[in-house]
């Protein structure tokens, strides 16, 4: 078969433009913010040289990062990335000294360590119509998995949700791989006025629903999993918990899922939201509180 | 290697210093006694080595009593087969730079195990002292690490000699004893090693796990800039099979890999109340403490405190978390322990320090239940006496339960130290290797071969859970398998390429 010859200058000019890539990224340091955007006064999305991870990841996975020798080492979901620039976008939420610390470091710095990818990854197969939920910085999470399921041919609905207008984060791309968005805010600032499970079960009953994701706050999660399991709706929900290595190694990240202690980092983050005892997560999510507090007072007191 | 120890005992000196005492005059002294920091001004400060280290002096009278046996047992007591007696009588002769070469020579880490080895139960346990003449044994532990300390503090730590570098990358994963062994045999080897680490630290459980107070981090980094003075290259923050897949690494050259990912997932006992917050693993306490420095004000992570502390377990493991939490301020730091002392699986000296720092031990007792306050923070757990009936499988006594024996204690934390599973993050990244029902690599013992040809393993990914000196002996024996492996691998290419 003869081959169109290739067009010479642009051959030319893309080689010319792949090799100054490389070198503006092998500039780069390991872990250097390349780009920062505020969503919120608490909410920040950072984009993070990494080139392994970048490409290694799938949808579902987490990175352990630690700023610096100070800092605690902090779980974070990677929310989209870049193989070829080499870089993860994070979403960060001011919780705790170390990630509100994070929040503040700006292009040009270096996170000291990041390790990842962890955790299992989602698994994106053709299911029908896909009901995911994604509540406050969970959307973060959430988008990768729309990603994914969009692209294995799925129908995608997506609802949002957030106590504001802004917080609600990623709205384009999480526009880009659905085909219905769904927006709900406590407050009516935005989309409609109504929590989560709201929107969810409108769509619920209006179409057959093959299958549920649901990243966000525990209490969304759980709520969300409630109303599903009413439907026989199979589900995953995406666990935040307490974690110190991420690599199975501690156990702070333990949950009960169908009456059996699994580990967040190595057995999930994603479990059958329909087995996970919410309850004990949210109790265990505030094991450290005091002592956060503590902190806290120490580092801004 | 008999042959070798023999020319090795005939040298000249050593036969010189063996006349200069009579062995009767040998066996007469008395073994020396480790200074150390007293346990009420030792208990305030975490970081604070307890036992000092002996002086030049008591070492080598100590070294006298060694009476270098024409067939030296406590080398078979070695998991790493140190050459003791070279080494003791080096010391004897007041030549401690030479002992510190001779440890070497087999251990990748002498100031390290002369700190945490379980002597009691390895070389000293087979000691002429010991066995023969019902004395106490030669201090051999004691000084291993006078000479392993004596060296680093003189500022001319050796470098052991290498071969001519042979250009083959091998892989590490994980960087405990037994990587470090590894990693140093193959460098001795002429092997261009990398050792990939998860974590943010290299060390593995020298760091995360075992306190400064019992292994300084500095005597830990002495012996890393060993290794990498040797061309042994470390990487931190990758986890082969995530951050990049074997495959990929086997694109990179590297052309075989030494798997001692270790321990992983803490084991839980699966009663009632267990996940209530207050109770957490020893390897989650460790590593708050010792990994992430959660005790100092300066850092992030937070840790958990209280009055009354227990710990439940009575392997070294359970010992440094009582002893943490006695150093944190616990008024009442206890270890609950199922069966009794004489079973406990600790080094001796470790119950001994726990004992004069106040520990209380609450032995043949066993938690059944944890109770929590209105924020499910636990308070109050239910335990219930044991006693000891039938040899198990172990050869210990079984703890057989007293019937109607409950009581409760108050607590505030508890740490459940009572062993772990192995890490199965890089299993769960090869199909095809062959494990154990326990989720352990299974490999030759001799080789350490896995069923992946070019993968080997050892340490705790293979038993389990066990000491720093047996993943060492672990690692050595894999250095040597695949060293083996290899080398037959370029005999064959070569043959195949000379065409027949």
């Amino acid at each position: 078969m003869a081959r169109v010859p290739p067009d010479f200058t642009k051959t030319l000019l893309f080689l010319t433009c792949q090799i100054r890539l490389k070198n503006k990224n092998s500039d780069l340091t390991m872990y250097q913010i390349v780009e920062k955007e505020s969503f919120s006064e608490k909410v920040v999305k950072l984009v993070v040289h990494a080139p392994r991870i970048a490409r290694a990841r799938k949808p579902g996975h987490f990175i352990i990062l630690r700023i610096d020798e100070q800092g605690e080492r902090i779980p974070l979901t990677i929310a989209q990335a870049d193989k070829n620039a080499g870089t993860i976008t994070l979403v960060v939420q001011k919780v705790g000294v170390s990630s509100t610390r994070l929040c503040e470091m700006n292009p040009g710095d270096s996170i000291l360590d990041l390790v990842g990818p962890l955790g299992k990854a989602t698994h994106i197969h053709q299911a029908g119509t896909i009901l995911a939920c994604g509540g406050g910085v969970g959307i973060a999470p959430l988008l990768p998995i729309v990603e994914g399921f969009k692209k294995a041919g799925n129908r995608v609905v997506t609802v949002l949700a957030a106590r504001s207008k802004d917080l609600i984060i990623l709205e384009d791309e999480i526009r880009q791989w659905s085909d219905e968005v769904i927006i709900m805010t406590d407050d009516g600032s935005y989309g409609n006025k109504g929590l989560v499970t709201t929107g969810a079960e409108e769509v619920i009953n209006r179409e057959q629903i093959d299958e549920c994701v649901a990243i966000g706050p525990a209490v969304m999660m759980k709520f969300t999993a409630l109303l599903t399991k009413k439907y026989n709706i199979p589900t995953q929900a995406s666990l935040n918990a307490v974690m110190v290595d991420g690599t199975g190694m501690c156990g702070a990240c333990r949950a009960n899922v169908g009456g059996e202690t699994k580990f967040t980092c190595i057995d999930g983050p994603e479990f059958d939201a329909h087995k996970i005892d919410f309850d004990e997560l949210i109790q265990r999510l505030g094991g450290y509180m005091a002592e956060e507090k503590e902190a806290w007072e120490q580092a801004n007191g | 290697m008999k042959e070798y120890l023999k020319i090795e005992r005939d040298t000249e000196w050593r036969v010189e210093l063996r006349s200069q005492l009579k062995n009767k005059e040998r066996t007469m002294r008395e073994r020396v006694v480790m200074p150390g920091l007293d346990p009420l001004e030792r208990i305030k400060y975490q970081d604070r080595e307890v036992n000092l280290g002996l002086d030049e002096a008591s070492a080598r009278a100590e070294a006298s009593r060694c009476m270098d046996c024409v067939n030296p047992t406590c080398i078979e007591g070695c998991p790493v087969s140190i050459n003791i007696p070279k080494f003791i009588k080096n010391i004897e002769r007041g030549e401690v730079l030479e002992a510190a070469k001779t440890l070497k020579e087999t251990s990748a880490l002498p100031a390290v195990c002369g700190r945490v080895c379980p002597q009691e139960k390895q070389c000293e346990a087979q000691c002429f002292y010991t066995l023969k003449l019902k004395k106490e044994p030669v201090a051999i532990g004691y000084l291993e690490r006078f000479a392993a300390d004596y060296e680093q503090n003189s500022g001319a730590v050796s470098v052991p000699e290498t071969a001519a570098k042979n250009n083959i990358k091998v892989a590490a994963i994980g960087s405990g004893p037994a990587s470090l062994s590894f990693a140093g045999d193959m460098a001795k080897l002429g092997y261009d090693v990398t050792v990939f680490e998860a974590l943010h630290e290299i060390g593995g459980v020298l760091k995360y796990g075992i306190p400064e107070f019992r292994l300084p981090n500095r005597v830990v980094d002495v012996e890393l800039e060993s290794l990498e003075n040797m061309g042994v290259k470390f990487e931190r923050n990758f986890i082969v099979g995530r951050t990049a897949s074997f495959d990929d690494l086997k694109e990179e050259g590297y052309q075989a890999f030494f798997v001692a990912s270790g321990a992983g997932l803490p084991r839980f006992m699966n009663i009632p109340g267990e996940n209530y917050n207050g109770i957490l693993s020893s390897n989650e306490y460790l590593t708050r403490v010792n990994l992430m420095h959660a005790a100092e004000k300066e850092f992030d992570t937070p840790v958990l405190r209280g009055k009354n502390i227990a710990v439940v377990g009575g392997g070294n493991t359970a010992m440094d978390s009582v002893r943490t939490a006695k150093r944190l301020g616990a008024e009442r730091a206890m270890i609950i322990y199922r069966r009794s002392r004489e079973e406990m699986p600790a080094r001796v000296e470790e119950v001994l320090h726990a004992e004069e720092e106040g520990i209380e031990f609450l032995n043949l007792t066993n938690p059944v239940e944890y109770f929590a306050d209105e924020n499910g923070r636990v308070n109050r757990m239910r335990v219930q006496k044991m006693e000891l009936g039938e040899p198990d499988a172990s050869g210990r006594r079984r703890p057989v339960v007293v019937e109607g024996s409950e009581y409760d204690i108050p607590v505030d934390v508890v740490v459940v130290a009572i062993g772990v599973s192995p890490n199965p993050l890089v299993p769960s990244e090869l199909p095809e290797l062959k494990v154990s029902r326990w989720g352990t690599i299974e490999v030759d013992p001799e080789t350490m071969q896995s069923s992946i040809p070019e993968l080997f393993a050892g340490g705790d990914i293979v038993r389990g859970g066990a000491t720093v000196i047996l993943a060492m002996g672990d690692g050595r024996k894999a250095a040597a398998g695949m060293n083996n492996y290899l080398q037959g691998k370029l005999k064959e290419q070569a043959t195949e390429a000379s065409g027949n």
